[in-house]
């Protein structure tokens, strides 16, 4: 194992650059990497930049406001609420999937991982159709939610149990290869040594895949907070009220109301940017401490 | 403590790992498991250990029946081929790990606890990786620490699933002398599994040697050694020349040849297989005394040491045959033998079974 560290993935660049061997012709070199950052600088940077200039044409009065307007804030509030509620449930269901698919046999598991995958097959419209027709007024539970006077469909739980259902794979998808490459060996060794299961779990299983579990968290996070397919067929959009932030940005748009529109497609931008820099942050750290010589 | 296990049966899918085995296992005594991969040594280690349980059969600890014990409570202590440490926890928190996991009432104050794994952290001789991680030891210093925190929690038993299979040779030979002094020390009833013959004898109390789920032979390395009881035990315990013919009196006849038996209890005129060693064959340069042994050519000599190695190609059989024999330096020397030369081999000691159970 002490040799590791001479093949391990994040010396491997550094042996193929400094091996005359291996190295490509410099013009070559120039031209891949060119390539790359034009085509970079043209479809994600510029967009990303047009966004805030567009935000901030009118300057930051006119901006804040925007911002601060009664719509904006409770479409904010609403993205908010939708990914408080999916994101700690999908937590709980991943590491659950996760851990039942990773460490145990069991009859239909395949059958499991399919479905964990569905969400990402599925197109989100859809999703949000299959609610309309499961719970919307002429859906198979419509009458009997309405005579209860329950409201899903063009409401609260609606955009919430969409949120949750296209935000199902990331958690789960993230853990699983991660807890099958670790294999059962840590698990029994544990058990062995007299510790129940929940000891097992919490101070074996899960230390082990904490990195894993956070990138996941901010990526399910970052979906549940954009989604814009499932919820707009849920939504109703009924201003004020089941509008979430990118619902928001559309209606705002459509309405020729770009400035306003573009400020709070920026915040949802900004939100992106700090999902990159947190996940750069989280993969370093745990590139850090995969390092044998570089842990704490 | 004592092991026994009772008529042991355990199936993957159609695959049989284990056929009815039973065995015992002395109080205080190393044993080793020994067969080849896919024999069922590592299942039989985990059915003990409760990792893995078994379709039929029992598995007693300390005269009781400990079949449905969960492995919680077997107090087994288990050391994995890998080593299994936990990867996030420092060193002195692995092996503390057995003791931190201990119901509230059980559970050692801290002051104790550090003492214990400091103590245990010496018996290995790595009380100076404390600290460290598990990423940072070698192998053979992630060996020791997974063994001293099995014995953190004071099993009653220690089950060892190729414990240096992950090692290079040097280390290997080394942490073998190491654990034979250890258990010595502690005397601790252990059972470890292997593939490499030469650590089974050179470790061992006893052997049980396995082969397709069942036990072939038990018997202490020098038992199992001189008088293998099977084909199987003869080829895997060492290097071993094999001759098929058929019986005929106290000779096997290997086509025009016959060489003398002794032992084996094969019918007359059945087909055998018999062996030797490869100390036990003889070689002999005079053509003149007639039909005793059977023809050979000599290929290769290597004479290194004070044993010498001859490999022989034998034409008695329908297909070449490669023999394989050593002698003393000295013998050689008196020999005067030359790559070439065609000689005659006769054996000392030769054991025939019949053909059937060759296996």
């Amino acid at each position: 194992m002490s040799t590791a560290s001479s093949t391990a993935p994040w010396n491997r660049s550094a042996r193929f650059t400094s091996n005359p061997a291996a190295r490509e012709p410099g013009a070559i070199r120039w031209l891949v990497i060119g390539v790359a950052l034009t085509f970079f600088a043209v479809f994600l940077l510029l967009p990303l930049l047009a966004v805030f200039a567009e935000a901030l044409r009118k300057g930051w009065a006119a901006y804040l406001a925007a911002i601060s307007a009664p719509d904006a804030l409770s479409a904010m509030r609403l993205t908010l609420l939708a990914a408080a509620v999916a994101v700690p449930l999908n937590l709980v269901f991943g590491i659950a999937a996760a851990w039942a698919i990773a460490k145990h046999d069991f009859r239909g598991k395949n059958v499991l991982i399919t479905l964990i995958d569905l969400p990402f097959s599925v197109s989100p419209v859809i999703a949000g159709l299959c609610y309309v027709l499961v719970f919307g007024a002429q859906g198979w539970f419509g009458p009997w939610l309405a005579a209860h006077g329950i409201k899903i469909v063009f409401a609260v739980p609606g955009i919430i149990l969409a949120t949750i259902f296209v935000t199902v794979p990331f958690i789960a998808r993230e853990l699983i290869p991660l807890m099958q490459a670790q294999g059962r060996d840590e698990e029994e060794a544990a058990l062995v040594l007299g510790a129940s299961g929940w000891q097992t779990f919490a101070r074996v299983t899960l230390p082990n895949v904490k990195w894993g579990l956070l990138y996941g968290v901010i990526l399910c996070n970052a979906r549940a907070m954009g989604e814009f397919g499932a919820v707009s067929v849920v939504s109703g959009h009924i201003r004020g009220q089941t509008n979430t932030m990118p619902l928001q940005v559309e209606i705002l748009y459509n309405e020729y109301s770009f400035a306003a529109a573009f400020a709070v497609a920026s915040l949802l931008a900004l939100l992106a940017l700090v999902t990159l820099v947190v996940k750069t942050i989280i993969e370093w750290r745990a590139g850090a401490e995969l390092r044998p010589d570089e842990a704490p | 403590m004592s092991i026994a296990v009772r008529n042991i049966g355990k199936s993957f899918g159609s695959f049989v790992a284990l056929d009815n085995v039973s065995l015992e296992f002395p109080t205080g005594k190393l044993v080793a498991l020994l067969g080849p991969s896919g024999c069922g040594k590592t299942t039989l280690l985990r059915i003990i250990a409760g990792l893995e349980y078994a379709d039929r059969g029992e598995v007693i600890l300390d005269g009781e029946d400990a079949s449905d014990r969960h492995v919680r409570e077997r107090q087994v202590g288990f050391v994995f081929q890998h080593y299994a440490l936990f990867r996030h926890m420092s060193i002195f928190e692995n092996v503390a790990f057995g003791l931190r996991v201990k119901p509230r009432s059980q559970r050692p104050p801290e002051r104790e606890i550090r003492r214990r794994v400091m103590e245990l952290l010496e018996l290995v001789q790595l009380g100076w990786v404390a600290d460290r991680y598990p990423a940072q030891l070698s192998g053979g210093q992630r060996q020791r620490i997974a063994l001293a925190r099995a014995l953190a929690v004071g099993p009653r038993v220690l089950l060892l699933d190729e414990p240096f299979g992950a090692l290079d040779a040097k280390v290997r030979k080394e942490l073998r002398r190491w654990l034979r002094n250890l258990h010595d020390e502690l005397h601790i009833t252990s059972i470890f599994v292997t593939h490499d013959q030469d650590e089974a004898i050179e470790l061992a109390d006893q052997l049980v040697v396995m082969h397709k789920g069942k036990v072939e032979q038990t018997g202490t390395p020098r038992e199992v050694y001189a008088a293998p009881a099977t084909p199987f035990v003869y080829g895997f315990l060492g290097a071993v020349n094999e001759f098929r013919g058929s019986i005929d009196g106290d000779y096997l006849r290997v086509g025009t040849s016959a060489l003398p038996i002794v032992g084996g209890d094969v019918a007359r005129g059945q087909s055998a297989v018999a062996f030797a060693r490869p100390h036990e064959l003889e070689i002999i340069t005079d053509g003149g005394s007639g039909q005793a042994g059977i023809g050979a050519t000599i290929k290769r000599i290597v004479d290194i040491g004070s044993i010498a190695r001859v490999e022989l190609s034998g034409a008695a059989c329908e297909e070449p045959h490669l023999y394989e024999v050593e002698l003393p330096s000295q013998r050689l020397a008196e020999l005067n033998l030359a790559a070439g030369q065609p000689v005659r081999l006769v054996s000392s000691r030769l054991r025939a079974f019949a053909q059937g159970e060759r296996s």
